[in-house]
């Protein structure tokens, strides 16, 4: 084994035996554990991008298949077709360093508080969705992308507000709905395929045309329920506003991402046939995410339900990245989902320290924050600017280019949609700006403190470094992204 | 690379600013340093580079890839862009040192002057990118720095208002903008704008993607539809004022033309809508101008008609004119705008029906006021005169065919031209003579009741105004000297050239405007002379509140546009609660009802299960006969 290998396997065994260990520690010692290890993690996560250059696998066999940077492959149960195979290319490494930041982010937000298990679900959360964007096998896949869903049930029952029972149920209800189209999805493309490796699966090799059809839809399903695309979306709301801090910002980061990757890597990757013909289903409600997201918050009166449904347009701005399936397309929609991650990441933390301050989440009861916490305001109206897709901030990348995609795909429908979608765009500023007005601007309703304490600061700044950082340079997340997706689009009919 | 410094300067000083506490006294200092090094380096920058740099500058290096559309970060400085920018860095400059004074108890001077900066920035960056995305970057950063900017006044409650509907208004139009870059980048592959301007587009792309720009420039040059922002962000501190209405922002419209007029030029139907756009702009805003009492309204409404002179010289295929005409409106406007704070400054309101005998007492400003409108109205030999001379010998050449645009968008907008000319010396003239001659009406019928007024920097208002202090008063000065003398340098040739500007020639065609000049101001003159104290705009009878309600645009606004939005959100959402998360929640309590129905089905007593079981075996038969009968 190389130490690239060691490296791909530590980002996802790390975590998992760090969750364990801080659920046997004591409290405080468990916490200060549970912040080494996230933190710990960053490490391999630092070392992956280096095994591009030295190891740079070539599958000469399955031209469309993914360019592994490094990959680990043992056969683990053969008669279900399951190989512990994980791989890193550049599709899946933004995502992955994203997850390991978001969760060294939130578990040091979390070491000064009580108790130790929410850190432990934290990094049980980590362990799963890294290991969903790790995966070259599909069962593999399947099962990492389901050992997320209880941990999050516990945190949102767990730490969350007043309704945080009923919207745990919903959350977990809904999206384990959506699991049983994965499963059948997988369980269906590797039968037919009589492998489950996705690596020789990219490009739809041994799928004839009418299961690529069924392939598709039935995964497009799952993925839309968690991505989540309009209308498959009502338990995000409940979710995100019912969630702690935490577990917003996990939810939002990087929980969402695992349906959009889903379908970018293993929908469109396995059945290129199918995705070619639901395109147009797809691009449609991904405007229709776009427009209603954005109609929808014109009119919350909730902090974090309002930032919960923008959740929804910005999703819909990645999946007609998607549709499009061109390579302009698909990058912005990686660039979106990277940049979604940061932004309302950052948005959720600071929702969420407006409220432990002010004790609502009300717009209404809310108002002149740049009176009584300037640094606070300027920290929001950051965040909100960025998550309206100001150029040279992270989140303009993805949503102008996934227009742009559209423009460029031509046609009617799709110069309509991209036209509806820059509509959409206009209505996001109009919302934010709406969110801003209450919160920042006029006259202080209630008076909060203005000290940003030590963790807040540590928490924040890397996200807002982050977003002037990708949105200088999209090039960070861009990097090595070009020939998967072209690979990828090659495969298309 | 010298050049890359014009807007990399105030750019990062801009983004450090940001990161300064707030506070007063000492605090001050750095912010303010910080804010006037910014625009005074990009000033020394573009100086030395018109003075040393004998050829254009390109550079472009790789930015980013997406698709197979390259990005690039270019610049390309030739010296017409360095006209501009001088202008830009200039007023920005003179901005930054009058807010010291302006805003000197303002405890959110230190984000304010950083904002100030970041918009310097922007504007540069657009002026100076040699690419589409980089310019875009620009504009979009304007469009939140003048959101920013406008809000900045915590004692005003309509600021907030104002400042949203600055970067709404605008943005619905960047949504065309964006669009109309889309169009032109993914046919082309690159956005290199020297690359675009030599891509040969296909006639109907090519007249979508300008015409979808032209709601871009609409919004940010604040052309008429899309102008209605721009009388409302008079909410803004006065100087931002000056910068938006001078260097940044409403500039930037025209440039983005200017810059891709080789495209423009190939489509006569996105000329003769701008032309049209102009035309109906010109007149709008001179209309508008005649009737308002708000001393920054006028002056912003003259702004919309004078950028409508620009646009009206791009359409008529002189953008020579537009850009000779966006430098000298530069000046004077820059001038009027600090000026007007001179004023605000001194008596606490910006109505002019409680102004009136400010001459004696701040003759600076008084002077200042006179070369400003004099520049604005045209009078020779002022700035304005040469320019908006320009600009009507373009018009009456397009009339005469042979341009790119059709003849009758050349005659509508020369014939706007002419009648804004007459109707710009008349508010002109209103406006310095009701607010600097006569009595003062300070103590008006209704009494001095300035808290209700609109006074954006916090002070005690002196028992007799005065001039204001010295940082207010440079600047004033020093602009005062480019609005009357500017003009004059279209007899330079290297200027001339450098703008690809005709000759300037004083034949017969000057005698009209200035026939028509008199008559405005004379008629305005005339109308205060012959009843003291009254309002020259009395005598607009019951055409005065239609203009003074800009011809109600805003309202019609509101009914077309925002309302319905809104009802469509309170119906988008209501479908979203009652249709499509009432299925999902259905689908719960649907299959919790089923569940419960059934557990109840399993606790029936003994008589009646059986019935049930005996019911089923008879069932179950009935089916194994009937199939087994088929």
């Amino acid at each position: 084994m190389t130490i690239y290998q060691v490296a791909l396997v530590a980002v996802v065994a790390l975590p998992a035996l760090g969750a364990a260990a801080v659920a046997l520690l004591p409290a405080r010692p468990a916490r200060l554990t549970g912040v080494a290890v996230s933190a710990i993690t960053l490490l391999p996560i630092i070392l992956l991008p280096f095994a591009r250059s030295s190891t740079w696998t070539t599958y000469s066999a399955n031209p469309a298949g993914p360019r592994l940077w490094t990959e680990v492959d043992v056969s683990w149960v053969p008669a279900l077709h399951l190989d512990f195979h994980l791989g890193v290319d550049g599709v899946s490494y933004p995502l992955v360093a994203l997850t390991g930041l978001l969760t060294a982010l939130c578990t040091a937000y979390l070491l000064k508080s009580s108790g130790r298990a929410l850190i432990a679900l934290l990094l049980v959360l980590e362990a799963g969705i890294a290991g969903t964007f790790l995966s070259f096998d599909l069962i593999l896949f399947f099962l990492f992308f389901e050992v997320v869903l209880l941990p999050m049930y516990a945190v949102i029952a767990g730490w969350g507000g007043d309704d945080r029972r009923r919207a745990a149920r919903k959350f977990v209800l809904y999206t384990l709905f959506g699991s049983v189209f994965l499963l059948l999805g997988v369980v269906t493309v590797a039968v037919s395929a009589g492998t489950a490796d996705l690596a020789e699966l990219i490009g739809g090799a041994g799928l004839d045309r009418t299961t690529q059809y069924a392939a598709f839809t039935l995964l497009a399903i799952a993925f839309a329920v968690k991505a989540p695309l309009w209308p498959l979306h009502t338990w995000l709301p409940d979710a995100h506003t019912q969630a702690p801090t935490v577990g917003s910002v996990i939810l939002a980061g990087v929980l969402l991402k695992m349906g959009t990757y889903g379908l970018i890597r293993v929908g469109v990757g396995v059945a290129p046939l199918g995705a070619e013909k639901a395109a147009p289903v797809l691009g449609i409600l991904a405007v229709a995410a776009i427009i209603a997201g954005a109609l929808i918050c014109l009119r919350q009166t909730e902090l974090k339900r309002l930032i919960a449904y923008s959740s929804v347009g910005h999703m819909g701005f990645v999946l007609l990245g998607i549709a499009t399936l061109s390579v302009t397309g698909l990058q912005a929609a990686l660039l979106g989902n990277v940049a979604h991650g940061l932004i309302t990441g950052l948005l959720f933390f600071l929702a969420g320290a407006i409220k432990d301050r002010a004790h609502t989440g009300e717009l209404a009861e809310l108002g002149g924050l740049r009176e009584t916490a300037p640094r606070l305001a300027g920290a929001l109206g950051f965040a909100a600017i960025a998550s309206l897709g100001l150029p040279g901030l992270a989140g303009f990348w993805g949503e102008a280019f996934a227009v742009v995609a559209a423009v460029q795909r031509g046609g009617g429908l799709w110069t309509t949609l991209a036209v509806l979608a820059a509509v959409g765009g206009a209505l996001t500023a109009a919302y934010f700006l709406r969110l801003l007005r209450r919160v920042t601007h006029g006259p202080a309703v209630i008076s909060l403190s203005p000290t940003i304490a030590g963790r807040e600061w540590l928490a924040w700044s890397p996200l807002v470094v982050l977003t002037l950082a990708v949105g200088l340079v999209p090039t960070l997340v861009l990097a090595a992204t070009s020939a998967p997706m072209r690979a990828l689009v090659e495969a298309l009919p | 690379m010298i050049a890359a410094l014009i807007p990399g300067v105030p750019l990062l000083l801009g983004l450090i600013g940001l990161l300064l506490p707030p506070g007063d006294g000492d605090r001050r200092r750095p912010a303010a340093t910080l804010g006037i090094a910014g625009a005074g380096a990009a000033l020394l920058v573009t100086l030395g580079l018109l003075l040393f740099a004998h050829k254009p500058i390109e550079a472009s290096t790789h930015w980013v890839t997406i698709g197979g559309i390259d990005l690039t970060l270019g610049l390309s400085v030739g010296v017409a862009v360095l006209y501009v920018a001088l202008a830009v860095s200039a007023v920005a400059l003179f901005v930054q040192i009058y807010s010291v004074a302006y805003l000197h108890d303002d405890p959110r001077y230190a984000p304010y002057a950083a904002q100030v900066s970041l918009f310097t920035g922007a504007m540069l960056l657009v002026v100076t990118s040699g690419d589409l995305i980089g310019v875009l970057v620009g504009w979009e950063v304007m469009g939140a720095c003048s959101y920013l900017l406008i809000g900045h006044d915590r004692r005003l409650p309509e600021a907030p208002a104002a400042a949203v509907k600055a970067l709404l208004v605008t943005r619905v139009g960047d949504v065309g903008f964006l669009l109309g870059v889309a169009f032109l980048i993914s046919e082309a592959g690159t956005s290199r704008i020297a690359d675009l301007l030599a891509h040969d587009y296909s006639s109907g792309t090519l007249t979508a993607a300008l015409l979808l720009i032209l709601a871009g420039v609409a919004g940010k040059s604040a052309q008429f539809p899309l102008h209605t922002w721009l009388p409302d962000a008079m909410a803004g501190p006065t100087p931002i004022s000056a910068l938006i209405h001078a260097a940044t922002m409403v500039a930037a419209g025209v440039y983005v033309v200017f810059r891709l007029y080789p495209l423009y030029d190939r489509s006569p139907a996105a000329l003769a809508t701008l032309g049209v756009m102009a035309a109906i702009t010109i007149l709008l805003g001179g209309l508008s101008a005649m009737a308002q009492d708000d001393l920054k309204r006028v002056l912003a409404w003259s702004t919309v008609s004078q950028i409508g002179y620009m646009t009206g010289a791009l359409a008529v295929g002189s953008p020579a004119a537009a850009l000779f005409h966006l430098l000298t409106h530069a000046a004077f406007k820059a001038l009027l705008f600090l000026a007007a704070g001179a004023v605000i400054h001194a008596v606490g309101t910006n109505y002019l029906s409680r102004m009136g005998g400010l001459r004696e007492h701040m003759p600076v400003t008084f002077w200042s006021f006179v070369v400003g409108l004099g520049a604005l109205a045209g009078v020779p030999p002022l700035a304005g005169f040469w320019s908006k001379e320009n600009v009507l010998t373009a018009a009456a050449h397009a009339t005469e065919g042979g341009e790119a645009v059709p003849v009758w968008v050349a005659w509508v907008v020369w014939l706007a031209a002419l009648f804004a000319v007459l109707v710009t010396a008349w508010y002109a003239t209103r406006l310095l003579l009701r607010a600097f001659f006569g009595i003062s009406r300070a103590h008006g019928p209704d009494g001095p009741d300035w808290e209700i007024g609109f006074d954006d920097a916090r002070y005690t208002a002196p028992a007799t105004p005065h001039d204001p202090p010295g940082l207010m008063r440079w600047p004033i000065l020093l602009l005062a000297v480019p609005a009357a003398l500017l003009g004059l340098v279209a007899y330079a040739p290297g200027f001339r050239t450098a703008l690809e500007l005709d000759d300037p020639h004083l034949g017969v065609a000057v005698v009209l405007p200035l026939v028509l000049l008199a008559a405005g101001a004379g008629a305005a003159w005339w109308l205060w002379r012959a009843v003291p104290g009254a309002d020259p705009a009395e005598a607009l009878g019951p055409a005065r509140r239609l203009f003074a309600a800009g011809f109600h645009l805003d309202t019609l606004q509101d009914r077309a546009v925002v309302r319905p939005v809104r009802a469509l959100a309170k119906v988008v959402t209501a479908t979203d609660e009652k249709v499509v998360d009432a299925a999902v929640e259905g689908t719960g309590t649907g299959t919790t009802g089923v569940g419960d129905a059934l557990a109840i089905a399993h606790r029936v007593p003994l008589p009646g299960a059986a019935v049930a079981v005996l019911a089923g075996a008879l069932l179950l038969g009935a089916v194994a006969v009937w199939f087994g009968a088929a």
